[in-house]
């Protein structure tokens, strides 16, 4: 089979290869024999539908379950326009904006998205993404370095942390040689006095979530800001553009870097698929990495939009680029800021109230259930919650399974539940399905 | 020739599309809120557009961008082929949207999908084991990297730099970087590939690998690739590859066979995943089996019929906080599943076939070849950028410029293999006719395009990255 995407007809092949004066296609490629590959791949050619048909046949055996899962991971309900609207060849099919004069549009959306989590975080320079809420953890690991009045050789991160999160910190932080340990909780919140107790000179940087990796709201950011601050350390707080519509400002705790995964807004549930959020302050503007938009003016004299700060860039600095990134997630920013922008302020503030009250109301209602305390944290929740079981978690997460409910199972007696709007009508089931294998 | 002109909103004298904090901005007060008044901010201040309208904003944005649907897009070392629609109907299939924290017994779908993948990528590079984590391919370098510093250390050989030849992408250097290692910049031969007289003075005992794409920036075919091998392998270093040009090679040959340890994909390059305006891609990277057990946290194998993530024996851990764009890998999947293996092959020769087309065609000289997938022209005493801008008056997207500085006024141009053989016409036609442009023609190109020639140096020395900042400057 030739490539369906290549739209030579044969004629047209043979009149290309005259004009380069080459015999067959075979003999364009300088390969030497002895690395010359002539095996096959063994891999079948299928029609569209076939295609179609057999990736379906894959996935089918996916078991179909609801889930009420999170720690990090998130769905809410995306509208339909954002996919129609993001869908569009000129935005899906285009390439990094090297053509500003041609690139225009994604240009602005991309200023658009920044310009929105300026807004959601009080600080001043937004990135136009990052992998995930994981690397640009990594991204603010090594800017602590770069970053004149840190000195320090430590990385603080709270004892309540992914794992995920916790070895991609680590591999970022193995080539300048950093330190990572974590932080103790109590009562599911940064353990201030022990933070306190830890914090030194060699610390370069502090670590928070509100929430938390367990959906617990932090009641003492301003706290940990201020002992960042008086160590001379970066505090780096880690978020996602829903909570941020509803809780403190990270600016006035005294962060200096917003992570977090912005793909809760825009993307549903993909597998851990994400969108890093980068914010910083104005003064490490040009230690940013990754990709920024700026406003300037075209030769008409109107407002214009270009990637700006190159120079900080693997493709200009080369090994002094403030990080290797090049592509990054650009059209996941594109449906976070469709999405922010569909809900508007007022839809927004809604949504992070409803990821307050959904979950406040559900532990209620399991913690009536017999077999099950919840939440286990005093505290404000936010979109999830822990909660104690009597029977083992491991029993009560896979007899769930079996009943068609997916829940997290984080320690021996552990589970924890989240759940959006999207779970909405699921929630009396999974209480009912709690309530016969909880017992 | 074919005309062109880019729509273009404008909204007066000042500005293009309005911004939608100046069509639609609202502040709300955070009153009555379900959390203490301490915990929560005062207020919050964004755009709400109602629906009709956010559709109008982004489809005339979407009109003021150009894509590969648009037209040819011919940049150089980035592979701007077509992306097949129906691939995307299999990423949002709903039985692909699970979460990943499911487990691994449950998702059997996915995992199967994965390991699928993990084999058929391993057959098309000659690798022995494939991992799906790295969310780009820089990403994969950075694992790629990672896992040679981890195999070195495992085998208490402390080496600390890494030797990457000067046309390389600059993805390379900040790698190398990344992962604490010097840099050895390694001089391209005359002939425009690796000098093994300069590599044997590059490589030593403190070489941990060599990183290396092949065909080379130039299109280059490294000749020498088994002679590199062998330099770089008796000095106890591993061969990295870049496999940014692996479109060219396509059941031609395998970084596998040509004595490569480690290599990363992209997909996007390679598999016609949609670039989306900047991202996401992939960055899949596979190994040889002596380098297996160091492969990222979790790897999928196979298990009583089924399939199950474990954890490498000596892994590097994470590189992603959980399996990678696994969207963009169901893509990719997809379009191999498509072409199998005469289509692949048969991409990379129409890929191969319009470079060299192209690079007959045009009035500007090429000084290296014979040309694989993309060529590098020079724009000799015009200012390859300025060529840049006249073309995009010309319906085509201009190629790669002033890069790799091993050629002069650079023009790396890459047609890949989803050019007709009328539009590698259109865009010779596009390249003649700036060709005879005068400088101060071009100096003030582009006209046909949304926005006119944007001020890069103002932008750079008055940074205004949000609305926010145009507020406080206006």
């Amino acid at each position: 089979m030739t490539s369906p995407y290549a739209p030579h007809t044969d004629a047209e092949t043979e009149a290309m290869l005259e004009a380069v004066g080459a015999d067959d296609l075979e003999s364009l490629f300088d390969v030497p024999e002895s690395v010359a590959f002539d095996g096959e791949f063994g891999i079948p050619a299928h029609g569209e539908r076939e295609a179609r048909r057999e990736a379906a046949k894959l996935l089918r055996r996916n078991d179909d379950l609801t889930e009420f899962l999170g720690r990090g991971h998130y769905t809410h309900y995306v509208p339909s326009v954002v996919d129609d609207l993001a869908s569009r060849s000129e935005f899906l099919t285009s390439y990094t904006q090297y053509q500003p004069e041609v690139a225009q549009g994604f240009l602005q959306a991309l200023f658009e998205y920044q310009s929105m989590l300026v807004e959601l975080t009080g600080l001043d320079v937004a990135n136009c993404s990052m992998y995930d809420e994981a690397t640009a953890l990594g991204e603010a690991a090594t800017l602590s370095q770069r970053v004149r009045s840190v000195s320090g050789e430590t990385i603080l991160v709270p004892d309540h942390l992914r794992d995920g999160k916790r070895g991609v910190l680590a591999n970022y932080a193995d080539g300048p040689g950093l330190t990572v340990e974590s932080y103790p909780m109590a009562d599911g919140q940064a353990d201030i006095a022990a933070l306190a107790e830890r914090m030194d000179g060699d610390v370069a940087l502090v670590y928070a979530e509100t929430p938390t990796v367990r959906g617990v709201v932090e009641e003492r950011l301003a706290d940990i800001g201020e002992l960042a601050d008086d160590h001379d350390a970066l505090f780096c707080l880690g978020s996602d553009p829903v909570a941020l519509a509803l809780l403190e400002r990270p600016a006035d705790v005294g962060a200096d870097v917003v992570v977090g995964d912005a793909a809760s807004l825009g993307t549903g549930t993909a597998y851990g698929f994400g969108l890093g959020m980068f914010v910083t302050r104005e003064e490490y503007l040009r230690q940013v990495p990754g990709r920024l938009v700026g406003a300037s003016e075209d030769s008409d004299g109107r407002r214009a939009y270009t990637l700006t700060l190159q120079t900080r860039e693997q493709h200009i600095r080369k090994e002094r680029a403030t990080s290797n990134i090049c592509t990054n997630q650009a059209w996941v920013a594109l449906r976070t800021a469709m999405h922010a922008a569909w809900l508007g302020p007022d839809g927004l503030v809604d949504l992070a109230e409803d990821c307050v009250t959904r979950p406040r109301d559900l532990a209620e209602r399991l913690d009536e259930v017999v077999g099950v305390q919840a939440p286990v944290h005093d505290g404000h929740h936010f979109r999830e919650f822990v909660a104690h079981t009597d029977q083992p978690a491991r029993a009560v997460v896979e007899d769930l399974a079996a009943e068609g409910y997916a829940v997290h199972e984080i320690g021996e007696h552990l589970i924890q539940v989240a759940t959006t709007e999207v779970t909405a009508e699921a929630e009396d089931g999974l209480v009912g399905a709690i309530a016969e294998v909880a017992k | 020739m074919t005309t062109y002109q880019q729509a273009s909103w404008t909204d007066d004298d000042e500005r293009y599309e309005p911004l939608l904090s100046e069509k639609a901005n609202e502040r709300v007060d955070i009153e009555d809120s379900p959390l203490p008044e301490d915990l929560t901010r005062e207020s919050l201040e964004l755009p709400a557009p109602a629906e009709p309208e956010l559709a109008r904003h982004y489809t005339r944005l979407s009109q003021m961008n150009y894509g590969v649907e648009s037209g040819p897009f011919p940049l150089g070392s980035c592979t701007m082929k077509y992306n097949p629609s129906f691939t995307e109907d299999i990423a949002a299939l709903p039985a692909a949207a699970v979460h990943p924290d499911r487990p691994d017994r449950t998702v059997q779908g996915t995992l199967g999908l994965s390991h699928r993948l993990q084999d058929y990528l391993g057959r098309i590079g000659g690798m022995d084991a494939v991992t799906l984590q790295p969310p780009a391919g820089a990403a994969g370098e950075f694992t790629g990297i990672q896992i040679a510093k981890a195999y070195h250390e495992h085998n208490g050989d402390e080496r600390s730099e890494v030797v990457i030849p000067d046309s390389a992408h600059g993805t390379n250097f900040a790698t190398a970087a990344m992962a604490g290692y010097d840099v050895v910049e390694l001089p391209s031969g005359e002939d425009g590939r690796v000098d093994i007289d300069a590599l044997e003075a590059a490589v030593s005992e403190e070489t941990a690998a060599l990183m290396l794409t092949n065909p080379n920036t130039l299109g280059l075919f490294e000749r020498d690739i088994e002679r590199i091998a062998d330099v770089v392998h008796d000095a106890g270093g591993l061969l990295y590859y870049d496999g940014a040009n692996l479109n060219a090679l396509l059941g031609r040959a395998r970084p596998g066979d040509m004595g490569f340890d480690v290599m990363h994909y992209n997909v996007h390059k390679t598999f016609a995943t949609p670039h989306g305006g900047g991202g996401p891609g992939a960055g899949p990277v596979g190994v040889t089996e002596e380098l297996a057990p160091f492969l990222p946290d979790p790897h999928v194998r196979q298990s009583d019929g089924g399939y199950e993530y474990y954890t490498p024996d000596h892994s590097i851990g994470k590189v992603h906080g959980y399996y990678g764009n696994w969207p963009v890998l169901v893509k990719a999947m997809a379009y191999i599943t498509r072409l199998g293996d005469s289509g692949l092959a048969d991409a990379s020769a129409k890929a191969v076939l319009n470079a060299n087309y192209l690079a007959e065609r045009i009035p500007y000289e090429v000084p290296f070849g014979p040309s694989h997938h993309e060529f590098v022209a020079s724009a000799g005493e015009q200012d390859a950028a300025d060529v840049a801008k006249g073309m995009l008056d010309h319906g085509v997207h201009p190629p790669t410029t002033k890069w790799p500085e091993t050629v002069s006024e650079a023009l790396m141009t890459e047609p890949t293999e989803g050019e007709s053989r009328r539009s590698l016409d259109q865009l010779a036609a596009a390249f003649e006719a700036v060709h005879g442009e005068d400088d101060g023609t071009l100096a003030a190109a582009p006209n046909r395009t949304a926005a006119g020639r944007i001020d890069q140096v103002r932008a750079a020395r008055t940074p205004r990255l949000s609305w926010q900042a145009l507020d406080s400057d206006e």
